[in-house]
Order: structure tokens, then C-alpha cells, then sequence
């Protein structure tokens, strides 16, 4: 009887058993690697309508978080400002600058700049902003070194298991209350003799919640 | 002397006759091939309707993904419904297979060789047909696989404490026990009908999957080898896969559920709904396919005589659960088991304890033993009286837990019965397209306990 399968495909085991863990290995980089936010999300750095700077207002001109987004203490959401909030300095400075245009046609119109939001955490997450700042987790924390930034980004992966790293061990991320816009906390000679536990400012310490309807609602 | 009733004895062993008829070797392989490589008309009178079946299942599935387990009758106190019902009827029915090849085998029982193909394929056909339920009980199939733990990004894993998660390694570790274990035992007649093949395709086919099997000493020694651990890795999964299912009620501490008797109790009524089917299946194929000199009488009263013994079994639980529910003066152990019997789900549970208690009974008689016909009927009942106690269990624990504000009755929907339907119209689907392109009887197994394999017949001197 003529042999079915041709001699070369004795071979055929063997190099399943070469080429098999091979492509487990690599599909195992790949849904760790390319499926991961911190590949997908991080480094996300739209462009935005106007060219605002972080840099020179946070950085340079040292303006605090909160003078724009205003309600990150009161509310889940830290506002994206209006455009009335520019103006306050605008109408003063820079008034001819070509650049902003767009804030100025803004504020005569009503209509607001479209801003690209940066930070988007999907609808089935629930975040608040208040728990977090109330518990003396920096801005710089999550967001990164904003102050830095000439075009905002987003510097950290915002996974669920980025989240519960800290959610767990909350306590490296504290500050001082009246440190959480602070830009340069992190490496700060300040940071590295802060005791969270220890701090009398400190009503007691957070404890974030790990199950899933804690985020999950 | 011999009696009209009496089976002939093989002249070698002494006991009785495994092949009747005196076939030679040759003529059991084409008594055995033919159907795979001649499909008659039976084989089409049955795929049809288990097409058409199958179709129920997929319009079931289809309309299930579009709007959501909603579909369902599931209510408040009853989420689980017939889906776990019908998951349990299924895993439970795969357990004779497991039984058959493995303990069997480890046992010496030679009689299993007639029907061992045939119910390993019953079983892993029967073990896909219940992970549908699990699967789309969740209501997000798409993310199945987050019932494994898998390292991922959002550092979320399956809860080790819920014995949901032992029954996905249980069942899982034991479909593939299973499949592995049938196709070991394939391989070489998959080899002899790679060797009968007369086109290219099925040549192709068959030799690809006979992994080039010569029938060599050295393969034979390594077959029987692996047989032999596969066997013995499976047998614990005959006690374990149901023991853990049972876990899914018992380590709740929901009346009617918490009890430590469920473990022994779900594994005989596994055992004992499996050799129903085995029989539901095999004493119709026996007939139309010519089979009844291998499958004989014999094999069919032995398998209704473990279906008289588990059945005692499972009707030994029923009685102890209510003596226990009695003694342990635990008033909502009582009043689980009174409303089990005389509660709204009565009915149901009578259906049970007819099917199950008494149906099983009637195989002391031997005209009923050795009736392929009264014993196909009572397969049907068992059939009917196992799904009914997955029913019982469920539904009538869950309906009336501690808190009588949450009671409800709990009815099923169309889609529920088209799921259940529609799941029978897979396994049969699956099991034609097994008896239309494998060798539904093991034959190299058979020949093996055949007076011809004997080197020494009666009347050698050596």
C-alpha cells in the first residue's frame, strides 16, 4: 500500500513541539503587552482646540490646580473651566494674540471651546474625585507631572490594576492635605519624612475599597 | 440442561458468551464499518430531527444573546432555574461513560467493550451539551474565560472559595480526561478504517488522526500503557466531577441544600441517569445497525442491573434527606423537605419519586431485565425522573428560602424549554455524526476478549 503522507511529515510533530510553545509565548506577550491600557491609554495626547500650555500656567506661573478646575473638592468631576475662567486673565493679557482666538470668539458667542478630554475612565467605573483629594492623593499622583506638560498626556495607565495597586496600599501615594497640588511632592525631602499614619492633620486613614462594588456600582 | 434462557458460554473463559454468533474477526469489522462507510436511510430518519433540534438551540441561543437571560423565567429567589437544572441533567448523564471506560476497565469487566465507544462518546457529547448552560447563564459569554484565572491587567480573579469556580477545573479537567481517554481507545480502529478507506478524503482523514498507527508490538505496548494511566486518572473524576457539582448546592447553607449527603447522592444519581442514557441510546442502534449479537442481552442486563443499584441508592438519599430533615429538630430543614413533598412544586416531586424510586424497582424481574423494550421505556422514565430531581432541588429550595417576603413561584418560559429541547438536538446531532464517521463498537478491543484471540482454544494441548 503507497504510504499516505509523505516522508518530511514525521517531522510534523516535532515541530509543533518547537513551534507551539513559540506562538503561546508570543500570544501571551501580545494580549499582555498590546491589550494592556498602559499600551492602548497611556501617552494619549490629543490635540487640542487651543494650544494651551500646562507648562507655562502650572509650571512657570505656578497657578493651583484648583483656580480652573474648581470643583475637584466638591464634586466627583474636576471641572474643565469655562471659558470665562481665561478671560478673567485674558481680557487683560495677551489680548491681540492670534492663538487665542478661539477663547475670545468663545466668550463673545457662548459657545465653549471643545476641549479633548484626556482622562476617560469607561462609564461602568465609578470615580469621584472627592474621596480621593479628601484622602491627600496628589494630582500629580494619577495625573503625572502636569505642570511639566506643554500638551497634557496621560501619564499613568489607568487600569483596573493600576487602580488596586493603590486601592491595596494606599499609603505611599498619601500627602499632606495641604500638599496635594503641590507639583514636586514626589522625591521631595518632605515626602521621604512623611508619616501618613502619623500626621494629626489626619482624622483617620482612608480605606479605599477593593471589592467590586466599590468602583463597579 | 441448558435452557432456552440461559446464554451461551464462552468455550475458553467459561463464562458467558461477550460476541454471539461465532463472527470471525473479519466479519465484525464489516459488520462494524459498513455503517460508517455505507450511512443507510435510520442514519438520516435520525440526523434530521436532531438538526432540527439543533436549530432550537441556536434560535434559542441567538434571541438569549440578543435580549439577555431576562428570556429566561428566572425571578428574584429563583436565579438559577433551569439552566443549572439542565447543566447538572447533562454532566450527570456523562458520568455512565466515564464509569464504563474507566472503572470498568481498572475492574476487568470485559463486557464493557461492546458499549465503552459509544458511551465515552455519550459523555463528552453530553458534557459539552451542559457547559452551554454554565457558559451562557452568565448572561456575558463573551468574557467565559474569565472564569479561569488568568493573570490580567485589571488583577481580577475567579473567587477560589465558590465551589462555581472547583466546577469549572472539575468539569473542565474532566471533558478533557475524557476526550483523551476515547481517543487513545480510537486510534487503532481508526487505523483499520484508514486502512478499509476508498477515497482520498477519508484516507486523508482517518490516517491524520491514526497518527500513523502500524499495529507494531511496540505501538500495542504503548497504547495499552496509556490506556491503562488514562483509566486510572479517570476514575477518581467518576467520584470527584459530581461530588463537586453537588458542592454547588451543598456549600450554600440554603435549607434543602446544606446537607452532607449530597456528594454520595448526586454521584449514584449521575451513575444512574448515565446508564439510562446509554441505554435510551444504545438499544434502538443495537437494532437498526445490526448489533444485537455484540451489544446482547447480557450487556443490557448488566447495565439495568447498575441502574437498579444506583437507583436503590438515589432512592435510599430521598428517605434520608427527609429522616435527617426530621431529626435534626432543624425547623427549616422540615419545612424545605414538607415543601418539597406537599409544597407547589409536589407535582414535580412526585414525578420524581415515581420515575426515579419505583421505575428502577421493576428490573428485579428478569423478563424486564432482559426486555430491550421495557427497558427502553424505563430508560425514558429514569431519563425524565433525573431531570426532574435537578428541578426538585433547585427550584424548590430557592423559591422558599428563610424569608417568606421574597417567596415566589418560579415557572419556565418558551426559551427555556427551546434551550433544553434545543440541547438534546446538539447531543443527538453530535452523536449521529459519531455513528456516521467512527466505528461505534471498539473493535480491537472486542476481538481481544473473543474465544478466537485465545492462543490456547479448548482442545490445545500446549
Amino acid at each position: 500500500m503507497p504510504a499516505i503522507f509523505p516522508r518530511w511529515t514525521n517531522k510534523i510533530p516535532l515541530a509543533i513541539g518547537v513551534v507551539a510553545p513559540l506562538v503561546g509565548a508570543f500570544l501571551i506577550f501580545a494580549v499582555w503587552y498590546w491589550w494592556s491600557p498602559l499600551y492602548t491609554d497611556m501617552g494619549y495626547r490629543p490635540k487640542q482646540p487651543v494650544e494651551y500650555s500646562h507648562a507655562l500656567h502650572a509650571g512657570d506661573m505656578g497657578i493651583d490646580c484648583r483656580y480652573c478646575h474648581n470643583t475637584v473638592e466638591v464634586s466627583p468631576h474636576a471641572a474643565v473651566p469655562p471659558t470665562q475662567t481665561c478671560m478673567n486673565c485674558h481680557s487683560q493679557v495677551q489680548t491681540e494674540s492670534p492663538r487665542l482666538a478661539l477663547v475670545r470668539s468663545s466668550y463673545e458667542t457662548g459657545e465653549s471651546i471643545p476641549w479633548v478630554r484626556v482622562h476617560l475612565l469607561p462609564d461602568y467605573a465609578f470615580f469621584d474625585h472627592r474621596p480621593h483629594v479628601a484622602a491627600g492623593v496628589g494630582c500629580a499622583t494619577c495625573h503625572g507631572r502636569v505642570d511639566n506638560m506643554v500638551v497634557v498626556e496621560q501619564a499613568e495607565p489607568m487600569s483596573m490594576g493600576w487602580c488596586l495597586d493603590c486601592h491595596r496600599n494606599p499609603e505611599p501615594n498619601l500627602r499632606p492635605l495641604d500638599q496635594v497640588t503641590n507639583m514636586n511632592w514626589d522625591g521631595s525631602p518632605e515626602q521621604a519624612a512623611y508619616d501618613a499614619t502619623k500626621d494629626l492633620e489626619r482624622k483617620r486613614m482612608p480605606s479605599p475599597p477593593v471589592h467590586c462594588s466599590g468602583c463597579h456600582r | 440442561m441448558a435452557s432456552k434462557e440461559r446464554d451461551p458460554l464462552d468455550p475458553v473463559r467459561g463464562r458467558k458468551l461477550l460476541v454471539e454468533g461465532g463472527p470471525s474477526f473479519h466479519d465484525l469489522t464489516e459488520q462494524v464499518c459498513t455503517p460508517v462507510e455505507q450511512p443507510g436511510l435510520a442514519w438520516w430518519l435520525a440526523f434530521l430531527p436532531a438538526l432540527g433540534g439543533l436549530s432550537i438551540f441556536g434560535v434559542s441561543l441567538f434571541w438569549l444573546l440578543w435580549r439577555g437571560v431576562g428570556i429566561w423565567g428566572l425571578n428574584n429567589p429563583v436565579d438559577w432555574g433551569w439552566a443549572i437544572v439542565d447543566f447538572v441533567f447533562w454532566v450527570g448523564i456523562g458520568h455512565a461513560g466515564t464509569l464504563i471506560s474507566a472503572i470498568l476497565f481498572l475492574f476487568r469487566q470485559q463486557w464493557r467493550t461492546a458499549v465503552n465507544r459509544s458511551a465515552e462518546a455519550m459523555t463528552i457529547f453530553a458534557v459539552i451539551c451542559a457547559l452551554t448552560f454554565p457558559t451562557f447563564h452568565t448572561g456575558r459569554p463573551w468574557v467565559i474565560y474569565w472564569a479561569l484565572p488568568l493573570p490580567n491587567q485589571m488583577q481580577m480573579w475567579p473567587n477560589f472559595r465558590s465551589p462555581l469556580l472547583w466546577d469549572v477545573f472539575a468539569v473542565s479537567t474532566y471533558f478533557t480526561v475524557s476526550l483523551l481517554f476515547w481517543y487513545v481507545g480510537l486510534i487503532p480502529d481508526l487505523a483499520t478504517m484508514r486502512d478499509r478507506a476508498t477515497t482520498k478524503i477519508r484516507r486523508f482523514a482517518y490516517g491524520l488522526f491514526s497518527l500513523g498507527w502500524r499495529g507494531s508490538t511496540r505501538h500495542w505496548q504503548h497504547y495499552e500503557k496509556a490506556y491503562l494511566l488514562l483509566a486510572g486518572l479517570a476514575t477518581p473524576l467518576v467520584l470527584s466531577v459530581h461530588t463537586i457539582v453537588s458542592f454547588d448546592f451543598a456549600v450554600s447553607q440554603l435549607p434543602g441544600w446544606h446537607t452532607t449527603i449530597f456528594p454520595p447522592y448526586f454521584v449514584a444519581g449521575a451513575i444512574f441517569s448515565g446508564f439510562a442514557m446509554v441505554l435510551t441510546l444504545l438499544i434502538p442502534i443495537r437494532k437498526w445497525y445490526g448489533l444485537e449479537h455484540i451489544i446482547t442481552i447480557k450487556h443490557l442486563e448488566n447495565m439495568a442491573k447498575i441502574i437498579l443499584l444506583t437507583g436503590s441508592m438515589v432512592g435510599y438519599a430521598y428517605a434520608m434527606e427527609f429522616f435527617i430533615a426530621w431529626y435534626s429538630g432543624n425547623p427549616y430543614e422540615s419545612f424545605a423537605f414538607v415543601n418539597r413533598a406537599f409544597g407547589p412544586y409536589a407535582w414535580a416531586y412526585w414525578i420524581m419519586i415515581s420515575c426515579n424510586v419505583i421505575t428502577p424497582q421493576l428490573v428485579w424481574f428478569k423478563k424486564i431485565r432482559r426486555s430491550p423494550v421495557a427497558l427502553f421505556v424505563l430508560s425514558i422514565f429514569v431519563n425524565i425522573g433525573m431531570w426532574f430531581e435537578r428541578f426538585v432541588i433547585t427550584v424548590t429550595s430557592l423559591s422558599r428560602d428563610f424569608l417568606p417576603s421574597s417567596w415566589d413561584y418560579y415557572s419556565a418560559t418558551i426559551w427555556d424549554v427551546g434551550m433544553l429541547v434545543g440541547s438534546f438536538g446538539l447531543f443527538f446531532t453530535l452523536f449521529c455524526l459519531f455513528i456516521r464517521y467512527l466505528p461505534m463498537i471498539a473493535l480491537a478491543e472486542i476481538k481481544a476478549v473473543m474465544p478466537a484471540a485465545n492462543p490456547h482454544p479448548p482442545g490445545d494441548d500446549h
